[in-house]
C-alpha cells in the first residue's frame, strides 16, 4: 500500500503543498522542452525533404556553437563571428551535399542512416581536431543575449526565471513560425514539400534535388546554431552535447518523424514530463531517470500510435 | 586459374550444400585455423595477443550478434552495448554465486540473461519497425545503462561500481583474472567465437534463418506465407542477444579484466554497428571483416606517427582517428554500400576466371 501511495497520491500532494516550486519545475521542463524541439526540428527539416535520418545533426549544433565561440576566441567581434558561422554551416551543407548524398542518391534507408554517422564521427574528430575538446563557454552576453533573472512571487513563495531563458523560448518560437511561413509560402518551400512527398514526380517537374538538399541542410545547420547558442549559454559548450541531442529522438517519435508542429509537441511533453518525473517520482527509483524515462515515454506511445502523433498513417501494400 | 571448381563433382546433396563447397575454399580454412590456433599462440607477443586478436574476436561475435538483427532480419538495432552488458554482469553474477564451475560454461549460460532482456525490448519490433525500432532500442540502452549503475546488487556493492573478474578455473588451467596467460584466454575465446560462428551459419541456413530473411524481405508477405512474426522477430531478437551477452561476458572475463558502464555504452553500440555495415549486412564473414577493419585500422593509426618518426601528440592522433574513421565509413558506403563481404565476393568472381576474360 505503502508503494502505491507513493506513487498515486503523494506526489501530487507535494505538488499542492508548495505549488512555487511546481511552477518552477514546470518552467525548467517547458524550457527543455522547447529546446528539444529545436534540436527535433532540425532532424525533422532533414528527414521531410530527402528521407535521410540525419543522426549528425547532435554533433552539428555542438559543431555550431564551437565554431562561433571559436572564432571569437580568435579575435573576431561576435556578430561578425556569428555570420561567419551561418556561412560555416553553409559550407558545411553544401559539402555534405556534394560529397555524401550526392553518391548516395536512391541508397537504402540504413545505408544513408550510417553515412550520417560516419559524418558525426568525422565532425567530432574534425571539431576536436580544430578546437580541442576542453568545454567553452558561450558567448551570450556578447550577442546581446539578457543574462539576468527575475524573481516573481506567486503563491507566497518564489519562482525564478532567467531571462535566457525566456530568449531562447523566444527564438524558439521565432524560428519555428519563420520555417513554418517558409515551408507553406515561399516558392522554395513548396518545391520542398514536394521532394518530400515524391523524389521522382518533384524531378520531372523541374525541381532540383540537389538544390534543395543544401537548402535543407543549411536550414538545419542554422536550427542547430540557434540551439547550440541556447543550449551553449545554460551549460557549456562540449561534446556532452551530443548525448543530450539523442533525446530529440523520442521526441520524434512522440511528433511523428515528419511533422514540424509534432515536433514542438513531442519536445514539450517530454520536457515537462521528464523534469515534472525526475523531481517527484524520480526519488522513488533512485535519481537519474532523466537519461531514460524519455526513451520509455516514447515506446509507450508507439504502442498506440505507431506512427507518432501528427505522422502520417502507414498503409502497406504487397 | 588456380580457384575454380571445375573438375569437383558432387554426388550428393550432403556434398552440394555444404559451406565451402570448393576445395580451395576448404583449404583456405584449414590454413586460417592452422595460424589461429598455432601460428599466432606461437608467434605473436602479448601485446599482439591481447590488444589486437583478443578484442577483434570479441567484437566479432557481438557483431555477428548484431548482423543476425539487422542483417538478416532487417530489425534495426542500437542497443548491442546494452545487452553485452547484460552478459557481462549476469556471467559476474552466476560466478559469484557458483565460483567453483567452469567460467566457459558460465559464459555461456550468460548468454541466456541477455537473450530474456532482448526478448523483454524485442516486444515492440512486433508493432513498429525501421527507424522507430531503433529508438526503443536506444530506451533498452539507457535504461540498461542506468540499471547497471543504480543497482548495486549487479557488482556486488563495489565501491568503485566496477565489476572485477575474479580467477576462475576450467579443465586446471587458469582461464580468467589477472593470473591468466593471454594465450589460454586467446585460445578459449577463439573457440567459442568459432563454435558461435559454425552454429550461427547452421541456423543461417535453416528453418528460422530462412525465416528471418523473409521478414527482412518483406514482412507482411512473409507473414502471408506462413511465417509467424511473433516467432521470428523474437527468435531473432534472442539469438542475437545471446551471442551479444556472450560477446560481452567474454569481453569482460577474457580481455578487460574489470568493467564499468563504459564499456557497453551507446558508443560501442554504434561501433558494432559499423562493424556489421562496413563488413556486410547479412554476410558471416564480413563480420570478421568489418571488426578487423574498424579495430584494427585505428591501433594502426595510432602506431604510424611513432613509426614513421612524426611526433604528433596523443590528442591529435586521437582526432586524426575519429577523422579517419567517419572518412573511411562514408567511403566505404560509397564505393561498396553492401561492404567488404562483397567486395571480397566480387575479387574471388574474378579469381575463377583469372587469367582468361572469359570462361
Amino acid at each position: 500500500m505503502d508503494i502505491l501511495y507513493n506513487i498515486l497520491i503523494d506526489p501530487f500532494l507535494q505538488m499542492g503543498s508548495a505549488p512555487d516550486f511546481f511552477l518552477q519545475v514546470l518552467w525548467s521542463g517547458f524550457v527543455a522542452g522547447t529546446l528539444y524541439s529545436l534540436i527535433a526540428l532540425g532532424f525533422v527539416l532533414i528527414f521531410k525533404a530527402s528521407g535521410v535520418f540525419n543522426f549528425a545533426q547532435g554533433i552539428m549544433v555542438v559543431f555550431a556553437a564551437l565554431t562561433l565561440v571559436g572564432l571569437y576566441q580568435a579575435g573576431i567581434p561576435a556578430w561578425i563571428a556569428l555570420f561567419m558561422t551561418i556561412g560555416a554551416m553553409f559550407a558545411l551543407a553544401w559539402l555534405v551535399e556534394r560529397i555524401v548524398l550526392r553518391n548516395l542518391v536512391n541508397q537504402e534507408e540504413i545505408i544513408l542512416f550510417m553515412a550520417t554517422i560516419g559524418l558525426n564521427y568525422f565532425l567530432i574528430g574534425f571539431g576536436e581536431y580544430v578546437f580541442g575538446g576542453e568545454p567553452k563557454p558561450m558567448i551570450a552576453a556578447e550577442l546581446g543575449l539578457p543574462t539576468g533573472s527575475t524573481t516573481f512571487e506567486p503563491f507566497g513563495g518564489i519562482l525564478i526565471i532567467e531571462h535566457l531563458d525566456v530568449a531562447a523560448v523566444i527564438m524558439a518560437i521565432i524560428l519555428v513560425t519563420a520555417l513554418a511561413i517558409f515551408f507553406n509560402k515561399t516558392r522554395i518551400g513548396r518545391a520542398l514539400r514536394a521532394v518530400a512527398d515524391d523524389h521522382q514526380a518533384a524531378l520531372s517537374v523541374g525541381i532540383s534535388l540537389n538544390q534543395i538538399w543544401v537548402i535543407v541542410w543549411f536550414a538545419a545547420g542554422i536550427v542547430a546554431l540557434a540551439t547550440g547558442i541556447m543550449w551553449g549559454a545554460k551549460s557549456d559548450v562540449s561534446f556532452a552535447l551530443q548525448i543530450v541531442a539523442l533525446k530529440a529522438l523520442p521526441v520524434l517519435i512522440i511528433g511523428g518523424f515528419t511533422s514540424i508542429p509534432g515536433a514542438i509537441i513531442g519536445g514539450l511533453v517530454i520536457g515537462f514530463g521528464e523534469k515534472l518525473f525526475e523531481i517527484y517520482w524520480g526519488g522513488l527509483l533512485g535519481s537519474g531517470v532523466e537519461g531514460w524515462f524519455a526513451y520509455v515515454i516514447a515506446l509507450v506511445f508507439l504502442l498506440f500510435r505507431p506512427q507518432g502523433l501528427f505522422g502520417e498513417k502507414i498503409i502497406e501494400r504487397i | 586459374m588456380f580457384y575454380r571448381e571445375v573438375g569437383q563433382f558432387k554426388t550428393s546433396y550432403t556434398a552440394d550444400s555444404q559451406v565451402f563447397p570448393i576445395l580451395q575454399d576448404k583449404l583456405a580454412i584449414i590454413a586460417m585455423l592452422v595460424i589461429a590456433y598455432v601460428v599466432i599462440p606461437m608467434a605473436g607477443n602479448d601485446f599482439f595477443i591481447t590488444t589486437v586478436m583478443i578484442p577483434f574476436l570479441v567484437f566479432t561475435l557481438a557483431t555477428i550478434g548484431l548482423n543476425i538483427l539487422v542483417g538478416y532480419t532487417g530489425q534495426l538495432s542500437l542497443g548491442t552495448g546494452a545487452f553485452m552488458g547484460v552478459g557481462a554482469y549476469s556471467c559476474y553474477k552466476l560466478t559469484t554465486i557458483f565460483p567453483d564451475v567452469n567460467i566457459i560454461i558460465m559464459v555461456l549460460l550468460s548468454g541466456f540473461f541477455a537473450a530474456g532482456v532482448g526478448i523483454l525490448f524485442g516486444l515492440p519490433s512486433l508493432r513498429i519497425k525501421g527507424f522507430y525500432l531503433a529508438v526503443t532500442t536506444l530506451a533498452a540502452q539507457f535504461f540498461l545503462e542506468w540499471a547497471f549503475i543504480r543497482i548495486p546488487w549487479l557488482y556486488n556493492y563495489n565501491d568503485s561500481g566496477a565489476i572485477e573478474v575474479p580467477q576462475r578455473e576450467g579443465f586446471g588451467v587458469i582461464l580468467s583474472g589477472a593470473a591468466a596467460q593471454p594465450v589460454t584466454r586467446y585460445l578459449v575465446v577463439l573457440s567459442i567465437v568459432l563454435f558461435m560462428t559454425w552454429i550461427a551459419s547452421n541456423l543461417i541456413r535453416g528453418r528460422i534463418g530462412r525465416s528471418w530473411m523473409m521478414i527482412r524481405d518483406m514482412d507482411i508477405a512473409a507473414e502471408l506465407m506462413g511465417v509467424r512474426p511473433l516467432y521470428a522477430k523474437l527468435s531473432a531478437f534472442a539469438v542475437s542477444s545471446f551471442y551479444c551477452g556472450v560477446a560481452g561476458a567474454m569481453g569482460v572475463f577474457f580481455w578487460l579484466g574489470a568493467a564499468e558502464v563504459e564499456s557497453f555504452d551507446i558508443n560501442h553500440s554504434f561501433l558494432f554497428l559499423f562493424m556489421a555495415i562496413i563488413g556486410g549486412l547479412g554476410s558471416l564473414i564480413g563480420c570478421y571483416m568489418g571488426a578487423a577493419f574498424i579495430w584494427i585500422l585505428p591501433i594502426i593509426i595510432r602506431a604510424l606517427p611513432g613509426a614513421l618518426g612524426l611526433d604528433i601528440n596523443a590528442a591529435t592522433v586521437e582526432h586524426i582517428n575519429f577523422m579517419m574513421i567517419g572518412g573511411m565509413i562514408i567511403f566505404f558506403l560509397i564505393v561498396e554500400p553492401h561492404g567488404l563481404a562483397r567486395l571480397w565476393q566480387i575479387a574471388k568472381e574474378k579469381l575463377r576466371t583469372w587469367p582468361f576474360p572469359y570462361s
